[in-house]
C-alpha cells in the first residue's frame, strides 16, 4: 500500500491509484472536465489539478499516481487560482446561454464556475469562434460554441460505440470537434447511439427530441427499467416530468446496468416519444356496424365474455387461439398462456418468437 | 444464448456471425464485438449475403447465397476433420453421433461448398481454420439463420461446428442466437407457446400437467396446441373461430399478408389488445387500449437469460391499463378467478410452477438482475451453460445434416432472390418506432437493396421508385444501389406496412420442426415503373 497525506490526512491506497481515484475513495471531490472513467485518460482540461508538495507545478490529479509520502493540497489558494483561470479560458469561447440551455442545472462548466465564483472572462476580448448549428440530423444537437473541447464525445465515440464518427479537428483556439469532413453526422458512420451526449459535460451536445419539454435538473424522477426494444435488454433510465415520458438517460453504473453500462443504441435513447403519441390507444372500441365506437371496460370485457363462451360451447375449445407478445413482460405472457389453458381449454397459445 | 453478452466483449477470441447483422439489430452487442476485434484483436468470421457494417472488420467476410448455410457449415466442419484440427477429448468424452455426422460432412469439400454457396474454397478453409484454433470461439446467429425452411438443420449445423471443435461449456464459447425482441425469451420461457407450460414443461407430459393442474386447479388439454403461423392457415380454413391477439400485428409481420387478411376476415370474433390501433387492430371486434412498458411493473428477460425489471414511470393514458389486468378481469369475468394485485404477486406464482426461475424475486431482481438457471434462492444464476461440456441430455448429439435447397428458387419469371430484414433505426413492424417522430424522420420509407450489376442490367437508377414482385403480390418502393449484395439478390425491410416486405414473402415455406417462415429467400422480380 502506498501511504499519502491529502489536505492533511493520512490515507492509504493499492499502488498503481491515481490521486484522483484516491480522492474519490476517500470522499474528497475534485473537479473533474475530461476525465470519465470509462474512457481512456486524456489529461488535458488541467481541472483536476492539486498541489504536491515539493513539486514546482500544480500536478493534474486524474493522470498522476498516487507516491508514498506525496502531501496534497486539493483546493489551496494556489489551486483555487488556477482553476479560475481555466475557467475563464473556457468561457472565453462559450457561448452564456445557460437560461434555455437544456444542461442548465446540471453542466459541469456552470457548477464550477459557480463554486469558484467566475462571473466572465478576462481573455474575452479577441472574441470566439463561431460555429453556426447546421446539422440537420433529428437525434442530436451540435452546438459546438458551447464545447470545452474535453474530448469525452471523441472518446466515447472510438471506445463505446467504435463509431468513429468524430475527431478533433484544427489547433489551438480554433480546434473543435467535427466528422471527418466537417459536415453532417448523417454523412459520417455515425449510428446516432447518443454516447456522446451521455458524456459531454455541458451543453455542447443535447438530445433534440427532448429539447424544450424537460432538462435533466428540471424532471421530476429517473425510473430506471429496461429497453423495449430489441433483446439486448439494455438499461436505461425514463426521465419523467409531470407524469410524462421527456427523455431518456444512462446510468453508468454496472451494478445496475449490467448488460450494457448506460450505453444505448439510437431505439432505446431516441425511440421513446411514441409513449406519448396522439394515436395511443385511450378507451376500449367496439366495432357497430363496421364502425368503432367507445366502450366502458364492463361493456367490453363482459361482451368478450360472453362472445368467448359461447364459441367455446359451439365449437369446443380448439376454436380459440392467443397470439401473445414478445413485447409484453412474463407477468403477462404467463398470465396469457394460464387464461388460454385453463380458461379457453386449448394450448393454441403462441408468440411471434418465429417472426 | 449458451454464453452471456459481456463474455463476447473480452472472453471470446474469436467470433463467427452467421445471418447476423448485429450492429443494426443488436446495435449494443455490435459495439462489443467492434470492441474485442478492434481492441483485443480477436479474429472475427462474418457469413452473410448482405455486406453488412461487421464484414468489413472481418478477418474473412462470406457472401454466401441466401438458404445455403448448412453447405456452408458442413464444407467448414469437412475442413476441420480433414486438417485434423478437431477437439478429439471434447468428442470423445462429452458427445454422440460423431461418426455418423462426419460421414455426411465427408462430401462436403470445400470445392463442392463453394459451387453451393458461391463463396470461395479458400476462405472456407481460412474460416475454418480461424474457428478452430481459437482457444475460445464463439458462435452467434440470428434470423438470418432461422427464417428458412431448413432454419433447424441450420442450428444443428451450428451446434455440430461448436461442439467438434469443443467450443461450448467455457466463458466465450457457445452457440449463441441473439433474439430479436425484447422479451422473446421470457415469452418462450413462459410457455407462450403451443406445446410448452413455463421452463419448456411438456404439455403432453402427464408430470407437468398434473403438477398446473393442480396449481391452477382445472383440467388441462392434453394435446399439442396450433403454432401462430398454423392458427392463421386454420382461421383461413374456417376451424378458427375466435382470436385473441395481445401486442403482435400479425398484419405486418406474417408472411403473405394477403392470406392473413382474408383469415383475420374469416373469423367470427377477433379482440386485439395494443397501446395503437395497428393494422390488425382495423380487423377487431373489440380493442382494448393496453399499457406501454413505460406504464407497467414486471419483468423482461433478455437474449442472455437475464430476468430484469420493468418498472412504472407514468400512468397509462386515459383508460388503458395494464395487459395482465386486463386478462386476469376477463377471466374473473369468464369464471375463473385470477386476482393479483401486483405482477409481483404474479411472479411469485411464475417461480412456483417454473424450476429455472425459482430462486428468482423482486427483490433479488434489483441491480443486475439473475440469469436462469436460478433453481434456489441461493443459487447465483447461470451465466453459461453446459459448464465442461455437460449437456442437459447427458451427452451432446451430433446430428447429421444434408443440404436441402430453399422451398422457392428463382426461375425465368421470378429470377431474383429476396431477402428480408429490419434497419437500426425501426423495430418489427414500426408500431412504435413509426411512431418515434426522431426515427420516423431519420428513415421514413422502405427500399430495396440492388447491386450496381442488376441496377445497370434493369436501367434503374439509385433513389428511383420500383415495383418488387413474388408469386404472392407486388410492393412499390425505392431502390438503393449498393455494393453490399449479391447481383442476384435484393433485400428490403419489414418495418413499414405502406410497403409491406410480407406482401411478398412466402406463407408455404415452413421449417417443418419449428415452423418458422422462409422470410429469408423467396424468388422475386423487380421491375421499372414507366
Ligand atoms: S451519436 Fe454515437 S456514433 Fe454518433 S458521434 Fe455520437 S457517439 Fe459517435
Ligand atoms: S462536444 Fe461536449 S464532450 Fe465533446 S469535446 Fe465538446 S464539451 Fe467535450
Ligand atoms: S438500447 Fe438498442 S441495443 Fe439496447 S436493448 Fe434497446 S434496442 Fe437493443
Ligand atoms: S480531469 Fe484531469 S486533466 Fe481533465
Amino acid at each position: 500500500m502506498v501511504t499519502l497525506t491529502i489536505n492533511g490526512r493520512e490515507i492509504q491506497v493499492p499502488p498503481g491509484t491515481t490521486i484522483l481515484e484516491a480522492c474519490k475513495m476517500n470522499g474528497i471531490e475534485i473537479p473533474t472536465l475530461c476525465h470519465d472513467e470509462d474512457l481512456r485518460l486524456a489529461g488535458s482540461c488541467r481541472m483536476c489539478i492539486v498541489e504536491a508538495k515539493g513539486r514546482p507545478l500544480l500536478v493534474a490529479s486524474c493522470v498522476t499516481p498516487a507516491e508514498q509520502g506525496m502531501e496534497i493540497e486539493t483546493e489551496s489558494p494556489a489551486v483555487v487560482e488556477a482553476r479560475k483561470v481555466i475557467l475563464e479560458l473556457l468561457l472565453a469561447r462559450h457561448k452564456l446561454e445557460c437560461h434555455t440551455c437544456e444542461k442548465n442545472g446540471d453542466c459541469r462548466l456552470q457548477d464550477y464556475c459557480y463554486k469558484y465564483g467566475v462571473k466572465d472572462s478576462r481573455f474575452a476580448e479577441g472574441g470566439s469562434p463561431k460555429y453556426p448549428i447546421t446539422d440537420p440530423n433529428p437525434f442530436i444537437e451540435r452546438d459546438y460554441e458551447k464545447c470545452i473541447m474535453c474530448t469525452r464525445c471523441v472518446r466515447a465515440c472510438e471506445e463505446i460505440t467504435v463509431a468513429r464518427a468524430i475527431n478533433v479537428q484544427g489547433r489551438g483556439h480554433n480546434a473543435k470537434i467535427a466528422t471527418v469532413f466537417d459536415g453532417n453526422l448523417a454523412d459520417s458512420p455515425c449510428v446516432f447511439c447518443g454516447q456522446c451526449v451521455m458524456v459531454c459535460p455541458v451543453g455542447a451536445l443535447s438530445s433534440k427530441v427532448s429539447a424544450g419539454i424537460g432538462r435533466p435538473s428540471d424532471i421530476d424522477k429517473r425510473v430506471l427499467t429496461t429497453c423495449t426494444y430489441c433483446g439486448t435488454g439494455c438499461t436505461l433510465e425514463l426521465n419523467v416530468k409531470n407524469n410524462r415520458v421527456v427523455g431518456v438517460s444512462s446510468n453508468r453504473d454496472e451494478e445496475w446496468s449490467p448488460v450494457n453500462k448506460g450505453a444505448l443504441c439510437v431505439k432505446g435513447r431516441f425511440g421513446w416519444d411514441f409513449v406519448n403519441s396522439p394515436e395511443r390507444l385511450t378507451a376500449p372500441l367496439i366495432k357497430d356496424n363496421g364502425e368503432f365506437r367507445e366502450a366502458s371496460w364492463d361493456e367490453a370485457l363482459d361482451y368478450i365474455a360472453e362472445k368467448l363462451a359461447n364459441i367455446k360451447t359451439a365449437y369446443g375449445p380448439d376454436a380459440f387461439a392467443f397470439f401473445s407478445s414478445a413485447r409484453a413482460t412474463n407477468e403477462e405472457n404467463y398470465l396469457a398462456q394460464k387464461f388460454t389453458r385453463a380458461v379457453m381449454g386449448t394450448n393454441n397459445i403462441d408468440h411471434c418468437a418465429r417472426l | 444464448m449458451t454464453n452471456s453478452i459481456a463474455e463476447l466483449e473480452k472472453d471470446a477470441d474469436c467470433i463467427f456471425l452467421i445471418g447476423t447483422n448485429t450492429t443494426e439489430n443488436h446495435p449494443v452487442i455490435g459495439m462489443k464485438i467492434k470492441k474485442n476485434v478492434l481492441y483485443n484483436k480477436a479474429k472475427l468470421i462474418v457469413a452473410d449475403p448482405r455486406n453488412i457494417d461487421l464484414a468489413d472488420y472481418a478477418d474473412v467476410y462470406m457472401q454466401h447465397k441466401p438458404g445455403t448455410d448448412v453447405a456452408l457449415l458442413n464444407g467448414m466442419m469437412n475442413v476441420i476433420i480433414n486438417e485434423n484440427l478437431m477437439d478429439r477429448e471434447f468428442i470423445e468424452n462429452n458427445t454422440e453421433g460423431y461418426e455418423e455426422m462426419k460421414q455426411v460432412v465427408e462430401k462436403y469439400t470445400p470445392e463442392y461448398a463453394s459451387q453451393i454457396t458461391g463463396v470461395p474454397a479458400e476462405d472456407i478453409i481460412k474460416a475454418a481454420r480461424l474457428y478452430a484454433k481459437a482457444d475460445a470461439a464463439s458462435l452467434c446467429y440470428a434470423m438470418g439463420l432461422t427464417q428458412h425452411s431448413t432454419g433447424t438443420d441450420n442450428v444443428k449445423s451450428c451446434c455440430n461446428l461448436a461442439m467438434l471443435t469443443g467450443n461450448i461449456g467455457r466463458p466465450g464459447t457457445g452457440v449463441n442466437p441473439l433474439r430479436g425482441q425484447n422479451n422473446v425469451q421470457g415469452a418462450c420461457d413462459m410457455g407462450a407457446l403451443p406445446v410448452v407450460f413455463t421452463a419448456y414443461q411438456k404439455v403432453i407430459d402427464e408430470a407437468p400437467r398434473s403438477k398446473f393442474e393442480a396449481a391452477w386447479g382445472v383440467k388441462l388439454p392434453d394435446k399439442n396446441g396450433l403454432t401462430l403461423t398454423a392458427a392463421i392457415n386454420k382461421a383461413h380454413e374456417g376451424e378458427i373461430k375466435a382470436l385473441y391477439v395481445m401486442g403482435e400485428n400479425p398484419m405486418v409481420s406474417d408472411p403473405d399478408l394477403a392470406h392473413v387478411e382474408e383469415a383475420l376476415q374469416n373469423l367470427e370474433f377477433l379482440v386485439v389488445q395494443d397501446i395503437f390501433l395497428t393494422e390488425t387492430a382495423k380487423f377487431a371486434d373489440v380493442v382494448l387500449p393496453a399499457a406501454s412498458f413505460a406504464e407497467k411493473e414486471g419483468t423482461f428477460t433478455n437474449t442472455e437469460r437475464r430476468v430484469q425489471r420493468v418498472r412504472k414511470a407514468v400512468d397509462p393514458p386515459g383508460q388503458a391499463r395494464e395487459d395482465w389486468k386486463i386478462i386476469g378481469d376477463l377471466a374473473s369475468r369468464m369464471g375463473y378467478p385470477m386476482k393479483y394485485s401486483s405482477s409481483e404477486e404474479i411472479f411469485e406464482e411464475i417461480r412456483q410452477l417454473t424450476p429455472s426461475y425459482a430462486g428468482m424475486n423482486y427483490k433479488r431482481l434489483e441491480g443486475r438482475g439473475l440469469v436462469w438457471p436460478c433453481p434456489a434462492e441461493d443459487h447465483p444464476g447461470t451465466p453459461y451453460l453446459h459448464k465442461d461440456g455437460k449437456f442437459t441430455r447427458g451427452k451432446g448429439l451430433f446430428s447429421p445434416v444434408e443440404f436441402i435447397a430453399p422451398a422457392e428458387n428463382p426461375d425465368e419469371e421470378y429470377p431474383l432472390i429476396l431477402t428480408t430484414g429490419r434497419s437500426l433505426y425501426h423495430y418489427h413492424t414500426g408500431t412504435m418506432t413509426r411512431r418515434s417522430a426522431a426515427l420516423d424522420k431519420h428513415v421514413p420509407e422502405n427500399w430495396v437493396e440492388i447491386s450496381p450489376v442488376l441496377a445497370e442490367k434493369l436501367k434503374i437508377a439509385d433513389g428511383e421508385r420500383v415495383k418488387l414482385a413474388t408469386r404472392r403480390g407486388s410492393i412499390e418502393l425505392k431502390a438503393l444501389v449498393t455494393d453490399g449484395i449479391a447481383e442476384n439478390v435484393v433485400f428490403t425491410l419489414f418495418h413499414f406496412a405502406e410497403a409491406a416486405a410480407n406482401t411478398l414473402t412466402n406463407a408455404d415455406a415452413l421449417d417443418p420442426v419449428a415452423g418458422i417462415p422462409e422470410y429469408k429467400v423467396c424468388a422475386a422480380r423487380l421491375e421499372k415503373i414507366i
